[in-house]
């Protein structure tokens, strides 16, 4: 059983992304979307924590909203980008999905 | 596989309802099975046909209406959530005694069972909000 | 209808939004569907719970008091995470005594809050079928 997190804010404004990974299981997927993706920028104060999270789970970003915020190429090593088609396909090869909104 | 999805956002004011309408369009497009959109909290302001964004903004009311005739979705509107809001459809709006109806073609509105009842008949239940 | 685990996650405290309420009217309509539900509490969503509420200097309903009714819906795992109510300065006395009678042990009152530690947490979490957050 693995489950599908779904993490929509910035690190820096909520402690959502931070409950996230306190909470996700080894093997578990992790999907940055909408304002989370800074989370995903690499050299920023948050970068060591979703490393620290790679050990164990895989770590996604959707890159539309990447690009949208100026970020596209700024992604760290071993953040898998995706497309819509990507998250759909994520959703649908977990288990399950939780929103951590 | 069968989808429910669950908007807990209104459109222009989060990203959310754009999310979920990029995501249902794409699951829709992979050949999934969409068994219901649900709308919830302010979400429910999806579903008013009375929205005018400026000439150069995306629709997002019309981009779920048309999604819905093309695809047959059923866009579900919770009941508690938009009488709190003012969206309603004909009916509802007689038997509030009030003026006028502002519902989107292609939605319709319910009660919370759906949603429910959605996650128990889909495979997989996404929620889109703030 | 077949029986789903469905979870029920609730991070965000009462009254500055209305996450908190509307999530609490879907909790109930799930009781008619007789599901496997448990509830989590995480974050500020400790607050949805304490005990001594009182709504009225703000003109809004006091929704506390129909937490004590989940119980009487069969709804009786209510998950709180001990590290979010220690990061806020509060302990399990400063929330409401929620409880349910348990049909299979002659009916005694126990109670509806579990108190779990993130891996706890997290090792209910992956039980879930159906997460719904708001």
């Amino acid at each position: 059983m693995s489950m599908l997190h779904i993490v929509n804010k910035s690190p820096f404004e909520r402690v959502a992304f931070d409950s996230c990974l306190a909470h996700a299981s080894a093997g578990d997927a992790i999907l940055m979307i909408e304002d989370a993706v800074v989370g995903a920028v690499d050299g920023s104060s948050f970068a060591g924590k979703v490393k620290a999270a790679m050990a164990d789970k895989s770590v996604y970003v959707l890159g539309a909203d990447l690009a949208a915020r100026g970020l596209e190429g700024k992604a760290m090593e071993g953040v898998t980008i995706v497309d819509y088609a990507g998250f759909v396909d994520l959703t649908a090869n977990n288990d399950s999905t939780q929103s951590w909104l | 596989m069968k989808y429910t999805i669950l908007v807990n956002e209104g459109p222009y004011q989060h990203q959310s309802a754009d999310t979920a309408l990029q995501f249902t369009r794409a699951a829709l497009e992979k050949g999934h099975e969409i068994f219901r959109v649900f709308f919830y909290h302010d979400g429910v302001n999806n579903g008013t046909r009375l929205t005018v964004p400026p000439a150069d903004d995306r629709l997002i009311q019309k981009a779920w209406t048309e999604l819905a005739e093309k695809h047959g979705l059923d866009l579900v509107i919770c009941i508690a959530a938009a009488q709190r809001r003012g969206i309603m459809d004909a009916d509802e709006a007689k038997r509030q005694g009030l003026d006028a109806n502002n519902i989107a073609p292609g939605f319709r509105i319910s009660g919370l069972g759906q949603l429910v009842e959605g996650g128990i008949q889909s495979d997989r239940l996404v929620v889109f909000g703030d | 209808m077949s029986t789903k685990n469905f979870l029920f996650v609730n991070r965000k405290a009462p009254y500055g939004t209305i996450y908190a309420l509307e999530s609490l009217e879907v909790v109930l309509i799930s009781a008619a569907f007789e599901q496997n539900v448990s509830l989590a509490f995480i974050d500020d969503g400790v607050y949805q719970i304490t005990k001594g509420q009182n709504s009225k200097g703000i003109g809004m309903k006091n929704f506390s008091p129909t937490y004590r009714a989940l119980g009487d819906y069969d709804i009786t795992k209510l998950y709180v995470s001990s590290e979010s109510l220690a990061e806020r300065g509060l302990t399990v006395d400063d929330l409401m005594e929620l409880t349910y009678e348990d049909a299979d042990d002659d009916y005694a009152e126990k109670p509806s809050i579990i108190l779990a530690n993130r891996e706890e947490m997290a090792a209910m979490m992956a039980e879930q079928e159906v997460i719904l957050s708001f």
